[in-house]
């Protein structure tokens, strides 16, 4: 294989490697946003307690989160046609993606939302704060850091999870260091393959952590 | 102003009962500035985060300018607190915001409309002495800076009533000193009501007009200070003025004196000039703006008639202990 075609072949793998994080990360952002917000109104003493619903939401985060994601990526083929129309392709890879990742961030917003002093609520509580207020201006506004870290993060696993969407077609750098690599011995498309990768992942961290210095006044 | 009846709180934790308000009754009279005293534990925390009801009492009434909070369904109590401010030990300011940012939230909270936020924003930074500082973040502010920023932002709404928690517990003596002048500003300037809570006898001294000793959920003592200086026994007094010279002198009778208003400063004097005694230890001070003084002296062996001259003085005389 010539340079030029391994050229083409990585920018290809590159466009559907950021097309399917970019579009898996805006979708778990918004559903692992809500969910660990939930997650933490309706723990024992939150703003919305209510134990059971926490135990069952709670249940089927670390269902989800336990199984490998290979597994995840058949099982929900149903859900997928029904979404998608296909079950095959970039955009079919989209949803086992983001069903994956929406439990992994939201777990990690949660954190991030504990880590809101409890007497920084109590004050706004204190000053007549709705909860409204208390989730938008208080909990999500001084998590600003740590979310934007915790985002990082869920891109990052992202990436990774993405070279196994090959199994249903998807394409991207991750397959392509697996099929020419792994199976085809093709070394240099490998190597340079996992390099872009490396790249990739390095910006990715880069970013987050530039906006996280931004947000952050510790 | 504030009124409490029978004020009941226990915690329940894995089967073990914390009863840390225990049957409390506390009267805050308009413009006072009253202190709670007590060691940690004593459930004076409890008791200021019932008055806002920050926690919910078991039993009780809490009355804060004429509206029984407990009566109150969740918006009215939204709208109560507007005229509760609160500070905190650790100033809870939000660490995202700037100092500005942090006074406005009190305002977006109680619904002031934003074109008129600025303004307030500007006179409440001015109020407190932070002028120059509205763009700086918490985490540039040194501890009194940020309980400034703290107390602006619980006037913002004008509330009628100020609960203190600790509030200078986490600043040096000096920083300590300034906060307290500017709460007894607000206080005589704006006719601000303060209920504190504090371990620092401190406090009690340079602001409050009236104290209570809390102890295992209950008052001991309570009532204004200058009376309670008065009264036979009382921590209070024993806890202002601290006296721990010998209480008994071989051929002298000891006794603990204590004296309010302008009989403070010549009462010693005057009995210097007709009896034999020695100073052993005591002060005369300024307490909620009058002049106190507490003295432990030793009298002759035979004392009746010294103590007879200080009583006649309106001094309270108790033998040493
Ligand atoms: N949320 C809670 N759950 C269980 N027990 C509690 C809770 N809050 C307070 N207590 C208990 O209630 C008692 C009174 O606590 P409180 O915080 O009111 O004391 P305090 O006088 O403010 O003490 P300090 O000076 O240390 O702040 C203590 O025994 C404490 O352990
Ligand atoms: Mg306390």
């Amino acid at each position: 294989m010539t340079w030029s075609e391994v050229f083409d072949l990585l920018w290809v793998g590159l466009q559907e490697t950021a097309w399917m994080v970019l579009v898996s990360t805006v979708l778990t952002a918004v559903g692992g946003l809500l969910l660990g917000v939930l997650l933490v109104l309706t723990a024992p003493g939150g703003l919305l307690s209510a134990p059971p619903l926490y135990s069952v939401l709670g249940l089927i985060v670390n269902i989800t989160r336990s199984l490998p994601f290979i597994i995840l990526l058949v099982a929900v083929i149903p859900f997928t046609r029904a979404v998608v129309g296909t079950t095959i392709g970039t955009d079919a890879a989209i949803v086992p993606l983001t069903i994956g990742a929406i439990p992994f961030f939201a777990r990690i917003v949660e954190a991030a939302l504990r880590e809101v002093p409890n007497d920084v609520i109590a004050a706004a509580t204190a000053m007549g704060a709705s909860r409204g207020q208390i989730v938008g201006k208080v909990l999500l506004r001084e998590a600003r850091p740590g979310l934007a870290a915790g985002l990082t993060i869920t891109v990052i696993a992202l990436v990774g999870y993405s070279a196994m969407a090959g199994v249903v077609g998807g394409g991207g750098l991750g397959d392509l260091a697996i099929r020419y690599g792994y199976q085809r011995f093709e070394t240099e498309v490998m190597v340079a393959t996992v390099a872009a990768l490396v790249v990739f992942v390095q910006l990715v961290q880069m970013a987050g952590d530039l906006l996280v210095r931004r947000l952050s006044h510790k | 102003m504030i009124e409490i009846k029978g004020l009941r709180k226990t915690y329940r934790s894995r089967g073990r009962e914390v009863r840390a308000v225990d049957g409390v009754d506390l009267t805050v009279g308009e413009g006072d500035v009253y202190g709670v005293l007590g060691q940690s534990g004593a459930g004076k925390s409890t008791l200021l985060r019932c008055v806002n009801m920050l926690e919910r009492p078991d039993a009780g009434t809490i009355t804060v300018g004429g509206v029984d909070l407990t009566a109150l369904n969740r918006k009215g109590l939204r709208l109560a607190r507007h005229g509760i401010g609160m500070i905190h030990q650790h100033f809870a300011l939000l660490s995202s915001r700037t100092v500005a940012g942090n006074i406005a939230f009190a305002l977006e909270v109680t619904g002031v409309p934003r074109s008129a936020r600025k303004e307030r924003v500007a006179e409440l930074i001015e109020l407190v002495g932070l002028g120059g500082r509205a763009d700086a973040y918490p985490a540039q502010l040194s501890g009194g800076q940020k309980q400034r920023v703290g107390i602006a932002r619980a006037l913002a709404a004008r509330p009628q009533v100020l609960l203190s928690d600790e509030a200078t517990s986490a600043l040096d003596p000096e920083t300590t000193d300034s906060i307290l002048r500017l709460l007894q500003d607000l206080n005589q300037r704006l006719g601000l009501t303060i209920l504190l809570i504090t371990h620092e006898m401190d406090v009690v001294k340079k602001i409050c007009h009236s104290a209570a000793v809390m102890r295992d959920g209950a008052f001991v003592e309570s009532g204004p200070v200058a009376e309670l200086l008065h009264r036979p026994g009382s921590t209070l007094a024993r806890g202002l003025f601290p006296l721990s010279a010998p209480a008994t002198l071989p051929g002298r009778t000891v006794v603990d004196v204590t004296v309010s208003g302008p009989d403070a400063d010549t009462a010693l004097t005057g009995l210097a000039r007709n009896f034999d005694i020695s100073l052993l230890e005591g002060s005369v001070e300024t307490l909620a703006a009058t002049r106190a003084g507490r003295w432990r002296i030793a009298l002759p062996e035979d004392g009746t008639a010294a103590v007879e001259f200080l009583r006649a003085r309106g001094a309270q005389v108790e033998a040493a202990a």
